[in-house]
């Protein structure tokens, strides 16, 4: 039996659970009628001109949108691991032939294609408003926003699956996640032109971070949504995707490492 | 005739953050073999390092020194542990799963073929009395039911060898009657069982052989006649006391 045969049904079945999990309970219903709610009241107010109206709209979705998809992700992998300890299901599941990595391997493809899942609703609302009001369906543009945003969110779950082993209560994993995430987001793209203005040792210490940290701002694609911009070329598109699956693989290995250690009786 | 569970020189050690004490040792050199076919009870008071042999066995912990093997494997192998079925004391099921979506995810870490799957959860579900559950979410069931569907869970691969962790924990008479009844079923199947109690009474009643376990170490084992005749005592519960040097308050 291949490496691949053998680790993929428990892997595979750990993963359909949480993804029942996701569907069973409200969290996503709740974030997408909100969205849902809040662009279409902003879409029935007309003010300014309509094509200004359109691009404001869009931007309002999008954000909102990314604000549920990485709430979302976060939330969904930060209760996996500290859920199964708390209601001693791990016990029932180590007990049979599954290992940690496994455990691990299988809450974060669950988690992933679950916020995928989620996500592909949120991206076809998205299409759908903006479709309806600038009847136009740039679908390049959709496939790559949304691809980037999954492989973002792939990198947000494992940082979250390994905060899950780190911290001892899913609260404070979801708070550090999520400022840390939303640190990221606003300002690692900016660390290099800081580290100009200061002097050594901190000029190397804020080049080390800004090279060390996942730059996830790299797979925010609003603005070329928005304005109707060109699409990004192919193989930087590819690229960005293999950067996000090479730091989503040090997390996981992470995750796997500390999960291996930590005593569960 | 070889042994199902074979325990050897098995030693399990914890690191404490007491002061002055960097090691706890919770089983200290055990021996013990169980044989197919037999019901062996493995009892011992809080602490006496059950659970720590019961962790070892199901991978949980590794052994500090020793080894412990199901059917001639390791049990630092995870394959160790396809041919058994594991119920552990007080577990709180996937809530948002119903009785047969649980049993067919545990179904598919074993990776029972689509049909045979089907087959076997009807069987199951039958055996634990939750066919008209199966389709209700298991955070609708009382504490009997959840009981039982982790009894299910444990039989979903037909298992040779079922651990089981405090079965009647928690349950009322009836509750418990059940899950005794369901022993003795499986026993005559024959199924062996390695279960921990601290009802006496129902070990006697179901338990072929008994090891006794205080402070670590394996203090009696042997049937219970055996036992209660050479302690020349009444009943097990003599027995268990007088091995663990209880003192009754005069």
């Amino acid at each position: 039996m291949s490496t691949a045969q053998s680790i993929y049904p428990p892997v595979q079945a750990i993963a359909a659970v949480v993804i029942r999990e996701l569907y069973r309970r409200k969290d996503f219903y709740v974030l997408f009628v909100l969205t849902a709610l809040i662009t279409l009241v902003l879409g029935s107010v007309n003010f300014f001109s309509e094509e200004k109206v359109v691009r404001y709209l869009k931007e309002i979705c999008l954000f909102l949108i990314w604000v549920s998809s990485i709430v979302i992700a976060i939330t969904t992998a930060a209760r996996q691991i500290p859920a199964e300890r708390e209601n001693r299901t791990l016990f029932p599941l180590l007990a049979k032939p599954v290992t940690r990595n496994h455990v691990v391997l299988g809450k974060f493809l669950g988690c992933w294609y679950a916020s995928g899942l989620c996500l592909f609703v949120f991206y076809l609302f998205f299409a759908v408003i903006s479709g309806a009001r600038e009847h136009a369906w740039p679908i390049a543009h959709y496939f790559q926003g949304f691809m980037l945003h999954w492989f973002l969110l792939g990198v947000v779950t494992a940082l979250a699956l390994l905060g899950s082993i780190v911290f001892a209560a899913p609260s404070s994993n979801n708070t550090i996640t999520l400022v840390v995430v939303t640190g990221i987001l606003l300002l690692a793209g900016h660390l290099n032109k800081m580290a100009l203005n200061l002097s050594e040792p901190m000029h190397t210490l804020v080049y080390a971070i800004y090279y060390a940290l996942p730059h996830l701002e790299f797979f925010d694609m609003r603005e070329l949504i928005i304005h109707s911009r060109p699409t990004v070329p192919w193989l930087i598109w590819l690229a960005a995707l293999l950067y996000a699956t090479v730091y989503a693989a040090i997390f996981l290995s992470a995750t796997c490492f500390l999960f291996r250690k930590k005593a569960i009786n | 005739m070889d042994a199902i569970l074979k325990i050897e020189g098995l030693r399990v050690e914890y690191r404490t953050r007491e002061l002055g004490q960097t090691t706890k040792v919770a089983v200290k050199g055990l021996d013990l073999a169980v044989y197919p076919g037999e019901v062996f009870g493995f009892l011992g008071p809080n602490g006496a390092g059950k659970t720590s042999t019961m962790n070892v066995l199901l991978g949980f912990v590794p052994p500090t020194a020793g080894d412990a093997y199901l059917f001639g494997v390791s049990v630092r192998k995870p394959i160790a542990r396809q041919r058994i079925g594991y119920l552990p004391e007080l577990t709180y099921y996937y809530k948002f799963l119903t009785a047969e979506e649980l049993l067919r995810f545990y179904g598919k870490i074993f990776r029972i073929p689509k049909d045979q799957l089907e087959r076997r959860i009807e069987d199951v579900l039958k055996l634990v009395e939750l066919r008209e559950a199966r389709k209700r979410p298991i955070r609708t069931y009382s504490k009997g039911m959840q009981q039982r569907v982790g009894l299910a869970q444990a039989l979903i691969n037909n298992p040779d060898l079922l651990i089981l962790d405090e079965p009647t924990s928690g349950l009322d008479p009836v509750g418990r009657m059940k899950v005794r009844q369901l022993i003795q079923r499986l026993k005559n199947e024959g199924k062996t069982i390695f279960f921990s109690s601290h009802e006496l009474g129902e070990v006697e009643t179901v338990c072929d052989r008994v090891g006794i376990l205080s402070d670590g170490e394996l203090k009696a084992a042997g049937r219970v006649v055996d036992l209660v005749s050479d302690y020349r005592c009444d009943n097990l519960e003599q027995v268990f006391l007088k091995t663990i040097d209880f003192k009754l308050a005069a």
